[in-house]
């Protein structure tokens, strides 16, 4: 048997991301990664539209694009992926996403401390710097990710 | 949209039922709103989709801001005087708990009414309401019904 190809670092993660209901149900897929930097995108779809008269995706599925692209972004420069979480993220919407085009995301870790990560993203459709909205999120670093089933406990 | 611009024609606040039904991207999470006089509390169903941790299992973080940017917008459709749906300019979310995959409550208050820009805060939670798993906060610009653009 010939030696299978390395997958690249995207592939990787992306087979992670496949394991995650949400992202899948988003489509949402790894077009890039390197240490702290990550290019998510999530193709436009009906089920995403937030305004059916003017059929721009709603403000929510941002949301979740870009506090799975940070969160990402984290994981890639901690190397802790699945013991994270985001403690806060805020969005600041500058303009409505074009119906019919995709959206990506770019997010970078910028700073990681002893307990906590800083990242901080933008969503647009072509040109980063004509964004469709903006994000800063911090991050708790080494939470718990056992099985809520195996804990003999209802503690957090 | 139209279920908006019908309420009005009408003289009336529109059904947010069916509102939240017209909204595709609302259909996809599964939000119902329950509506008792002025109270309002949106019901997130949960379903498998919503998972953003498979391990824990937990909800996703986008999904729970989510719901609370519709929380508050159906809040705002209910109290404050606007011709469409209103549009977020900035939200915050602070994450307290992770979300269990069970169903999710929501209510929002408006702390200020402007006449262009309403501020609103909405709380999350599943069990007890004294234990919020997340909370929002948030501008909206909205459009007056007279007529002046916003």
């Amino acid at each position: 048997m010939t030696e299978k190809a390395r997958p690249t670092p995207a592939q990787q993660v992306g087979f992670v991301l496949t394991a995650v209901p949400h992202a899948a149900a988003l489509k949402l897929t790894v077009v890039d990664v390197k240490p702290g930097e990550v290019v998510c995108k999530v193709p436009y779809a009906e089920h995403l539209i937030g305004n059916p008269d003017t059929r721009v995706v709603h403000g929510g599925v941002i949301t979740a694009l870009l506090d799975n692209t940070c969160g990402i972004a984290v994981g890639s420069k901690t190397a802790l992926q699945g013991q994270i979480a985001t403690l806060d993220l805020r969005i600041d919407y500058m303009k409505p996403a074009t119906p019919g085009e995709d959206i990506l995301a770019f997010a970078e870790c910028y700073k990681v401390t002893k307990n906590i990560a800083f990242a901080r993203g933008v969503a647009y459709h072509s040109d980063r710097n004509d964004p469709i909205a903006t994000c800063a999120a911090a991050f708790m670093l080494g939470t718990k990710s056992t099985s809520r089933a195996n804990k003999a406990t209802g503690a957090r | 949209m139209e279920i908006i611009k019908r309420a009005i024609a009408e003289g009336r606040k529109p059904d947010l039922q069916e509102l939240v039904d017209a909204i595709p991207y609302c259909r996809f999470l599964g939000i119902e709103v329950d509506r008792k006089g002025t109270e309002l509390t949106t019901i997130l169903r949960f379903s498998e989709k919503l998972i953003g941790n498979p391990v824990l299992p937990a909800l996703h973080g986008g999904v729970v801001g989510a719901f609370l940017e519709v929380t508050a917008v159906i809040q705002l459709m209910l109290e404050a005087d606007s011709e469409d749906l209103p549009k977020p300019v900035d939200i915050g979310i602070d994450y307290l708990r992770s979300g269990k995959p069970v169903d999710t409550y929501a209510r929002a208050i408006i702390t200020k009414h402007g006449r262009r820009v309403c501020n609103v805060r909405a709380e999350a939670w599943q069990d007890e309401h004294t234990r919020p798993i997340a909370a929002l906060h948030g501008h909206f610009l909205i459009k007056p019904t007279n007529g002046e653009s916003a």
